[in-house]
């Protein structure tokens, strides 16, 4: 079986290359990108989620609060995408909402595992990694760094890799 | 007192819907799709592409969601180093004791500071929680194809089975690592 060209569920860009009529946005609208990662850094402070001893907490279930915030995530999550499925909602500017359904393949399974042992020594999934850094833990330069060096070896060896 | 409201931790029950909003709110700004770890491989395919197939694609299209990581940072910055967290705040006891037995103490910061430090970068402990922890990280979610706001927050809100499963290997590979292996790297 050959590979799938596309087993991101993050990047839709391999999907939509080939579309180059799409009409380029204003830079200004780059700004509200970054108002609403400012908006999910703060969250992501005050609720302790970038915090190592929560993670570990979790991984003992020894509280309930880690649990609690990704489970009224994706509560509240699915409401709104419902209505926009429902509804064919457009964005605020006009353009439609479009969902790209991903298939499973075996990297959801040895790939979540590895990066289940990396959250519990690093105490920090991606987010949390740029929100330490803006904390003031400089430190945290370094594990970024050594998670941008991961995602490069997957991309080398991601042919050899079962998927 | 709103100050005391704005800088004491959040309970779950705030933070945790205000981060699933984050899903609307990205699709209406711009039929964007919450995720942060594909970050990593944009700066992979900006800085050091290398004919990579992986790597080939135009990043600028995707270079909203870098925008959202340096908001990220400067959230951080606001939150973390200009008004940093106060009030009550705790660990689980049995935590507690447990890292008392690495020497290791809850000082109210998010990371250990006796394990988290630039010297420690180059003790085997240090290398194997930040450089081999980072390098799964990224290896890891990649190869999954997302990460806890990828797959656990904007896959399960889209109701994708696949992202279910990565989350569950999520939490089993957190489980196995934090209970059967940490201990020995804290030991060390």
């Amino acid at each position: 079986m050959s590979l799938p060209s596309n087993t991101d569920f993050e990047v839709e860009s391999p999907d939509i290359s080939a579309d180059t009529t799409a009409k380029k946005a204003p830079w200004w609208r780059q700004l509200q990108y970054l108002a609403a990662g400012i908006i999910f850094g703060i969250i992501l402070i005050r609720s302790e989620v970038i915090s190592w001893f929560r993670i570990q907490e979790m991984f003992r279930l020894q509280s309930f609060h880690m649990y609690g915030v990704i489970g009224s995530a994706v509560l509240i999550g699915i409401i709104p995408v419902a209505i926009i499925k429902k509804t064919g909602a457009k964005t605020f500017y006009g353009e439609p909402i479009t969902f790209h359904p991903r298939s499973f393949n075996k990297g959801q399974i040895f790939g979540g595992l590895l990066f289940g042992f990396g959250w519990a020594l690093t105490g920090a999934c991606p987010g949390p990694l740029f929100a330490q850094i803006g904390a003031g833990f400089t430190v945290t330069l370094a594990t970024l760094a050594s998670s941008i060096l991961g995602t490069w070896v997957y991309g080398l060896l991601r042919d050899k890799l079962p998927h | 007192m709103f100050m005391n409201i704005l800088t004491s931790p959040w309970p779950w029950y705030v933070a945790g819907p205000l981060i699933g909003l984050m899903v609307p709110l990205l699709l209406l700004l711009g039929n964007r799709s919450f995720g942060i770890s594909s970050n990593l491989r944009h700066i992979c395919a900006a800085c050091l592409p290398g004919k990579i197939p992986f790597f080939s694609y135009d990043w600028k299209r995707e270079s909203w969601n870098l925008f959202f990581a340096g908001g990220i940072v400067i959230g951080g910055l606001i939150a973390g180093t200009l008004l940093p967290n106060t009030g009550p705040s705790s660990i689980h006891p049995q935590l507690a004791a447990e890292m008392a037995g690495y020497g290791v103490t809850y000082a109210h910061a998010p990371l250990p500071a006796e394990l988290f430090n630039w010297p420690a970068l180059f003790t085997l402990k240090g290398f194997l929680l930040m450089i081999a922890g980072g390098f799964l990280v990224g290896f890891g979610t990649r190869y999954a194809g997302g990460c806890t706001s990828g797959h656990a927050i904007m896959g399960l809100s889209t109701l994708q089975w696949p992202s279910l499963v990565a989350t569950c290997c999520f939490m089993a590979g957190g489980f196995i690592m934090a209970n059967l292996v940490l201990p020995f790297i804290l030991h060390l």
